[in-house]
């Protein structure tokens, strides 16, 4: 629920609106670096290396190598200028180095001095750098201040993606001995424990008893959620966060419902308990190959015929894009279905086939409007249409709604914000970012506010829930005011109770 | 970044957390919650010492609805809401109270 309500603000509010420049403004924004443990856990050296920038270059030749997207993009911006007011960070901070090129920029002037003629000749005229120790700070610092979204590279000419310079600058980074502890901390939990949480098997076993019994207080149905059940037909893939943070929990539920409502066979896995993936987050295709692989092993000791995911938007990217790649062929899983399939394209496959029944009205108390999570929207899709990521979730949300908006249209869909939080950037010594970095979206959440009244916004990542919750009171929401897209299907869905035997 | 208790040093990390579970004891978890800018009354205790009996047997903090489930069934409904532990707890239960209760800090899109 929006708390403030100034009309005389109506008019005022521009998600798009671009800032003051400050130069500078970021420069101390740092994420912990990782220790030696969580350095180690990830295959990485422990600290620093001394020939560390030698070390740096000859990583950065790997990846130009083994990468020639990287090299395509390194060579080809002819700063046009385009991508400048594109970063929600940008636009939340002022900070130039935040403008998409300005970022790449870092890199790339490292790249010419080391790998191109003109560069290692005559620097100065292109724009050519060494590598020193402030331009390593500033790789550090900047290229943790890109959630890897791909907003700038939807309105590049060239089609310059952003989020693989700003994985090849944290890659060399990790090789050199200088990760950052958020991610690395929580890859290493997922290698040993199976989910970022570092939830083990019996806690997570009660968790998911407990939630049975909370839905049969609640509505009076055995509604089931199973774990490493053999011989089930669909594995459940969720963030771990599913298991422990609101409103995540509450969308684990209507997957549960929906499941009992189609009779599936259904079930989770405590050994890959995880759906995201941070291994993409650092650009380390080694590690996001390990992480895949543990939902492979777990398909095939359970022996299911399908793999779904849960709500989760780097996970869908991973899922959807990559993971016949890192861990197929999935030749194994029945055919007739997608590999994998998203927890939306199953949802409304069944509402298409009429196989759930809803009452609307008992989200009556929400005006709605939906956050298309970054990872989902540019690098993705649902379904056998193009924009199936956009109006599936769109269209199971007015299955279950009677009010629904969009926030303006050149800030959703292809177009949309970066919730501030994403792309290993969910840690709290970077919430002065977080903050910044989220006001384009909340401002055009505000729009819609009043517009149209509206009440909540629903999303279908885990990161962005999480981020939103906390963010939101800073901008005049209450915490609750984000909500998961199953959540409202499961406000809404009819189960029917069981018969009385007796 | 550490903590002073009777006058040896106990170790944490950069945020405060203590890298030494065994350490903790009430005197020192008034020590973090002053850093915390958290008054410790007996409903702070409440969720402290259920974080604390909850690691004991799983080994990791609650999920927050299994912590406000506990809190209803002990001290009933007005106590277990997300809004009253967010009250005793502003930067959030999961994170400021375990790290107040010297358990890890919950870890993930959490």
């Amino acid at each position: 629920m929006y708390i403030k309500n100034d009309p005389s603000e109506a008019t005022q509010i521009d998600p798009l609106e671009m800032p003051a420049l400050c130069p500078g403004a970021m420069e101390g924004s740092n994420p912990w670096v990782a220790s030696p443990d969580h350095q180690a856990s990830c295959g990485f050296p422990g600290e620093l290396v001394d020939n560390w920038q030698e070390k740096a270059i000859e990583k950065m030749g790997e990846l130009l190598t083994k990468y020639r997207s990287l090299k395509v993009y390194l060579d080809s911006c002819v700063k046009c200028g385009a991508c400048t007011d594109k970063c929600h960070y940008f636009l939340g901070t002022g900070d130039p180095k935040n403008m998409p090129v300005a970022r790449q920029d870092l890199l790339r002037k490292v790249y010419r001095r080391h790998f191109t003629l003109a560069g290692k000749w005559f620097p100065k005229l292109v724009g050519a750098e060494d590598l020193t120790k402030e331009v390593l700070d500033d790789w550090y610092s900047y290229f943790h201040q890109c959630s890897q979204c791909r907003r700038c590279s939807v309105f590049c000419p060239y089609g310059i993606d952003t989020a693989e310079i700003s994985m090849a600058g944290r890659e060399i980074l990790d090789h050199i001995g200088k990760g950052q502890k958020y991610c690395n901390e929580i890859i290493g939990k997922v290698h040993t424990i199976g989910n970022n949480l570092g939830l083990n098997k019996n806690a997570l076993r009660s968790t998911l008893e407990g939630l049975e019994e909370d839905i049969e207080d609640d509505i009076g149905v055995p509604v089931k959620l199973p774990l490493d059940k053999k011989g089930a037909d669909i594995l459940l893939v969720t963030p771990s966060a599913d298991f422990f943070a609101e409103p995540h929990v509450d969308g684990l539920i209507g997957y549960a419902k929906v499941f009992h409502a189609a009779g599936a066979n259904w079930t989770i896995s405590s050994y890959a308990s995880e759906a995201a993936n941070f291994g993409m987050f650092i650009g380390s295709y080694e590690n996001m190959r390990e992480i895949s692989l543990r939902i492979r092993q777990a398909a095939l000791d359970l022996g299911v015929k399908r793999i779904v995911f849960g709500e989760c938007g780097h996970a869908w990217r991973v899922a959807y894009s990559f993971l016949n790649t890192l861990a197929g062929p999935f030749d194994f899983l029945d055919p007739r279905y997608p590999v994998p399939q998203h927890i939306c394209e199953y949802t409304w496959d069944l509402i298409q086939e009429g196989k759930l029944n809803f009452d609307k009205s008992k989200n009556d108390h929400i005006k709605l409007t939906f956050h298309d999570s970054c990872n989902v929207a540019r690098a993705t899709r649902m379904g056998d249409k193009p924009g199936g990521q956009f109006e599936i979730p769109r269209a199971i949300l007015r299955t279950v709604c009677n009010y629904y908006y969009d926030m303006p249209e050149d800030t959703i869909k292809e177009a949309t914000f970066c919730c501030g939080g994403g792309g290993g950037l969910l840690t709290d010594e970077l919430m002065d970012l977080r903050k910044k970095g989220s006001s384009p979206r909340m401002k055009a959440l505000q729009t819609v506010n009043q517009e149209h009244g509206v009440t909540h916004m629903a999303a279908i990542c885990a990161i962005c829930k999480t981020q939103f919750a906390k963010v939101m009171p800073n901008f005049g929401f209450e915490r609750d005011s984000i909500l998961s897209v199953h959540q409202l299907v499961s406000n809404a869905i009819i189960l029917e109770a069981p018969q009385d035997d007796e | 970044m550490g903590y002073q208790w009777n006058g040896q040093d106990i170790a944490a990390d950069e945020e405060g957390y203590l890298v030494d579970l065994s350490q903790w004891n009430p005197e020192l978890a008034l020590l973090i919650a002053e850093d915390e800018k958290v008054n410790m009354t007996d409903e702070h205790w409440e969720v402290v010492n259920f974080l604390r009996e909850y690691y004991d047997e799983y080994q990791i903090a609650p999920a927050i609805r299994v912590l406000t489930k506990a809190l209803k069934k002990k001290l009933g409904e007005e106590k277990s809401t997300n809004k009253y532990l967010y009250d005793l707890f502003p930067y959030g239960p999961a994170k400021q109270a375990c790290k107040i209760a010297g358990l890890p800090k919950p870890t993930g899109c959490v």
